[in-house]
């Protein structure tokens, strides 16, 4: 499935893998392409799959002439050695029963690259909130029981929220209670996979609504930034006519809302 | 979920295509008559590679079978125009096979033969120089079709030394800009090339963040002779030079073209 760039395919071992779940706002994918244009990824090959809708465009990152005539398609790896990052951008939307296939190819992937561990950035429907979590932070983490051995000291003393289980079925009050992920795409079906095949699997996830989600983008990147501290937060004195957000929003985040309107509108 | 005007609490579409929970629930309380079903569909949307002269399927990917330098693709009926005008006129093309397939917008009846009216994928190459391909595709290849159809033409071994020439229409709607796309010169061209491809373009590249996807639907555009016209600074390009030769004649085949295909609208008559 991963094609590389070059002739052979780079050694990620010990790298933590950056991902987004196709959710409901597409939160992950806004926050992935933010740590891909942030960082300054390079691209080092992409995934030949039919479970994906295809699609082609230039350089989403393109910040001059030089650099804007690269080919774009729906699933690509990006990497930045001197931090051990490695992130998968998704670009399209799953063909209709072609998820599961995905995330067994992908998990497939994970174990034979031998990274460290995986985040997956991820969303859920705000209207499916309980009132508790109507009242807290919307931000959650989900850990993988592998994962969960390694970093929660770390979680703990970041005073995150853990997030909760729910009746299986929300109309019986003594129903099972499992996680549920609603709007959460593929976000359920990874963590899942990865609880049973052992895998060290993260999910930060917000709770957002469809609509501008910008800032829900900014606030997930912020969220993961607390733990691994991608980039230092740049300090109000350091430069005062610098605006106070660190992240770099790519070109292609242009006329997301469509075209210019028509002047003869007014 | 999203309130309306009357205060009714309707589903709103999640743009992100996550019908998810919806398709495990379907395959959880799935049956084998079910599984049954939907092994049949997947079978009767297989894309299939025909040739129609010897009323054969081909085993194997249409490349692998015949050597290939060159390959024009047109998908949509501007552009399938357009190559019928301005390059199959120009030279003698004979058909090496056909691609049957069967969906929602291209319903071919579910037979190993095909008739003329359902030969909307065609393979063609040039008599006088056999490692020129082209394909005139004007049906809808659908999602789940496209990676079938791509690996049916061109096999799972990537192929160096061979330069391909997709043409495809987009309507301008789709299009973004900071003008409203009202006041766009239309039809324009633009152009996605990958990075091996060094020849001079005739047009501007497409910038983002426009992007092109899917084997583009050619049946919710209607042929018109301005959208054919558009692609002509493609002949000027090295992938179609010297494939063109008469363009007036090329011009009036393109009008017949049109006459043939207007609908007749009698609603006021």
């Amino acid at each position: 499935m991963f094609v590389p760039c070059g002739d052979s395919a780079p050694d990620l071992t010990g790298f933590t893998l950056l991902m987004p779940a196709v959710s409901v706002g597409n939160v992950g994918q806004l926050a992935i392409d933010l740590i891909i244009s942030t960082l300054n990824m390079s691209k080092i090959g992409y995934f030949y799959t039919d479970c994906l809708v295809p699609m082609v465009g230039n350089n989403p990152y393109a910040t001059a002439e030089e650099n804007s005539t690269e080919l774009s398609i729906n699933a690509e790896v990006y990497s930045l050695p001197s931090r051990k990052l490695v992130a998968l951008q998704l670009r399209s939307i799953f063909i209709k029963y072609k998820s599961k296939s995905f995330c067994e190819k992908l998990l497939s992937w994970v174990k034979n690259i031998s990274c460290a561990r995986v985040i997956v950035l991820s969303s859920s429907h705000s209207y499916h909130r309980n009132d508790l979590q109507l009242r807290s932070t919307p931000f959650r983490y989900l850990l993988t029981p592998s994962m969960q051995k390694s970093v929660q000291n770390k979680i703990k003393s970041l005073n995150w929220e853990e997030m909760e289980k729910s009746p299986h079925i929300p109309e019986i009050d003594d129903s099972e209670l499992c996680i549920r992920i609603p709007g959460g795409g593929i976000t359920k079906a990874l963590y899942d996979e990865s609880c049973s095949k052992e895998i060290q699997m993260a999910v930060l996830l917000k709770f957002v609504s469809e609509g501008d989600n910008i800032p829900d983008a900014l606030g997930l990147v912020e969220y993961l930034n607390e733990w691994l501290q991608i980039i230092k937060p740049r300090l109000q004195s350091d430069d005062p006519t610098a605006s106070s957000l660190p992240w770099k929003i790519p070109s292609s985040w242009r006329l997301l809302f469509g075209s210019g309107l028509p002047p003869a509108l007014f | 979920m999203a309130a309306t005007f009357f205060g009714e609490v309707v589903k709103a579409p999640c743009r992100a295509g996550t019908e998810d929970e919806e398709e495990e629930e379907e395959e959880r309380t799935e049956t084998p008559e079910d599984r049954e079903v939907r092994r049949q569909l997947a079978r009767k949307r297989e894309v299939r590679l025909l040739q129609r002269q010897t009323k054969t399927s081909l085993e194997v990917s249409l490349l692998e079978k015949y050597p290939c330098s060159k390959f024009i693709i047109a998908i949509g009926n501007n552009a399938v125009a357009f190559l019928s005008s301005f390059v199959m006129n120009s030279g003698v093309w004979e058909e090496v096979g056909c691609a049957k397939l069967w969906n929602e917008w291209c319903r071919t009846t579910d037979t190993i033969h095909l008739s003329p009216t359902e030969a909307f994928c065609v393979f063609y190459h040039l008599k006088s120089n056999p490692s020129v391909f082209l394909c005139q595709c004007s049906c809808y290849i659908a999602e789940d079709q496209q990676y079938q159809w791509l690996e049916k033409v061109f096999g799972s071994c990537p192929r160096k030394n061979m330069q391909i020439t997709i043409l495809t229409c987009r309507h301008v709607t789709d299009y973004k800009t900071s003008e409203s796309t009202g006041s766009l010169p239309s039809p324009f061209l633009k152009a996605l090339k990958t990075q091996n491809f060094k020849d001079p373009l005739c047009c501007s590249l497409l910038e983002q963040p426009n992007i092109a996807h899917d084997l583009p639907a050619a049946d919710v555009m209607k042929l018109d002779l301005i959208t054919v016209e558009a692609f002509k600074p493609i002949l000027s390009s090295r992938s179609l030079k010297g494939l063109v030769k008469n363009i007036s004649q090329s011009t009036e085949m393109l009008k017949k073209l049109m006459t043939t295909n207007e609908i007749q609208s009698n609603i006021y008559t």
